[in-house]
């Protein structure tokens, strides 16, 4: 019996095969990556609690009106390009004793540079910002003026962070997250938290 | 002298047959890189910007709620979209527990919400989901944004 050669496939149409499953793929799939600012939600309350009481020094007050005007303290309207230097004037002017760390008694903030004005915040752990917003403002605004308040948090870490560690805070946090295992980073990461928390209040909204 | 007269004159086609190879490439690169179109989004959509932000890790563990303004013309106000539909208020609370149920239990506490919401929203929509992710106690938020500078939200 004569041994038939296999005629051989013919490849040619491979290229209109692989281009058809290319350009399927290119328009079912996406690409973009999620980005965002991450924020935890206060836990609901029950109606008749007793809110804690705040020395008025300690409180941070930022307004945002329906017209996307930013007033801090009540009584200065500002830019948004000045609201993080604003905020981290608060939250780092360290006048006053802070509340007790752990076992610690109460005590001054020994890493603040602020001015120590006896009439602005005791001491980062103290310090709180309060956002109230009007249900009539944008959404745009409302997010830069968080992003500012968080940048102004994450501003200061990182300053402490060098100051004591000689690395960003934010590099300290990528570190961290590459090697999940190494306790160490964790631990210069709590230290860092502990210092300067992030302790934003977002008020019901204005109707 | 048929030796030299064989010489063909002009140039050469260019072969085509490592065309398939080049495509396939390209076909894998786009399937490693990119993930389903999950939702046709009926709201109309430019995300805000700023300079703060995480990556979400994990998208198995993301629920996306989109806001914005709807694509049909005509219809005014902020619309909150759901999945595929556009959807009340309301409809989130059973929107985040069909999601928990998907999840094992032990998953529930590192659900995150994401709020997809236009630039253009007003805050008070907002603060009517987070209201009603408060009751369900589903308290991880993450308020999607692009990278960039913040001076670019304020027009």
């Amino acid at each position: 019996m004569a041994r038939r050669e296999l005629p051989e496939i013919n490849a040619g149409s491979m290229a209109d095969i692989a281009f058809l499953l290319l350009i399927f793929f290119l328009v079912t799939t996406t690409m973009d990556v999620d980005t965002g600012i991450s924020r935890k939600l206060p836990e609901k309350q029950p109606e008749d609690i007793d809110a804690p009481k705040l020395k008025e020094k300690n409180v941070f007050v930022v307004t945002v009106n329906r017209n996307n005007n930013i007033m801090i303290e009540g009584d200065k309207f500002i830019q948004i390009d000045q609201l993080r230097d604003e905020a981290i004037k608060f939250i780092d002017n360290g006048g006053g004793k802070g509340n007790p760390i752990g076992e610690a008694e109460a005590a001054e903030c020994d890493w603040c540079e602020g001015a120590k004005d006896p009439a602005s915040s005791d001491h980062p752990n103290k310090a709180i910002i309060s956002l109230e917003s009007d249900r009539g403002t944008s959404y745009g605004t409302y997010i830069s003026v968080q992003n500012e308040l968080v940048g102004a948090y994450t501003d200061l870490r990182n300053r402490l962070s060098k100051k004591m560690y000689n690395i960003t805070y934010i590099e300290l946090v990528k570190q961290s997250n590459n090697d999940m295992q190494n306790e160490s980073l964790k631990e210069k990461i709590k230290i860092i938290k502990e210092k300067y928390p992030q302790i934003i209040s977002e008020a019901e909204p204005f109707k | 002298m048929s030796k030299f007269k064989k010489k063909k004159k002009g140039m050469p086609g260019i072969s085509t047959a490592s065309l398939p190879d080049i495509v396939f490439m390209l076909l894998f690169f786009f399937m490693v890189t990119t993930v389903m179109r999950e939702t046709d989004l009926k709201i109309k959509q430019t995300l805000p910007f700023a300079t703060e932000v995480k990556k979400l890790e994990r998208k198995s563990l993301v629920s996306y709620i989109y806001v914005g303004k709807s694509k049909v013309e005509g219809q005014g106000g902020d619309k909150i979209q759901l999945n595929d539909r556009i959807s009340n208020v309301e409809d989130i609370k059973y929107f985040i527990f069909a999601e928990r149920e998907t999840h094992p239990e032990e998953e529930i506490p590192l659900l995150t919400t994401s709020i997809k919401a236009d630039i253009k929203t007003s805050v008070g929509t907002i603060t009517d989901i987070k209201e009603e992710l408060r009751n369900i106690n589903a308290l991880k938020i993450n308020y999607s944004t692009r990278k960039g500078d913040v001076s670019k939200n304020m027009n």
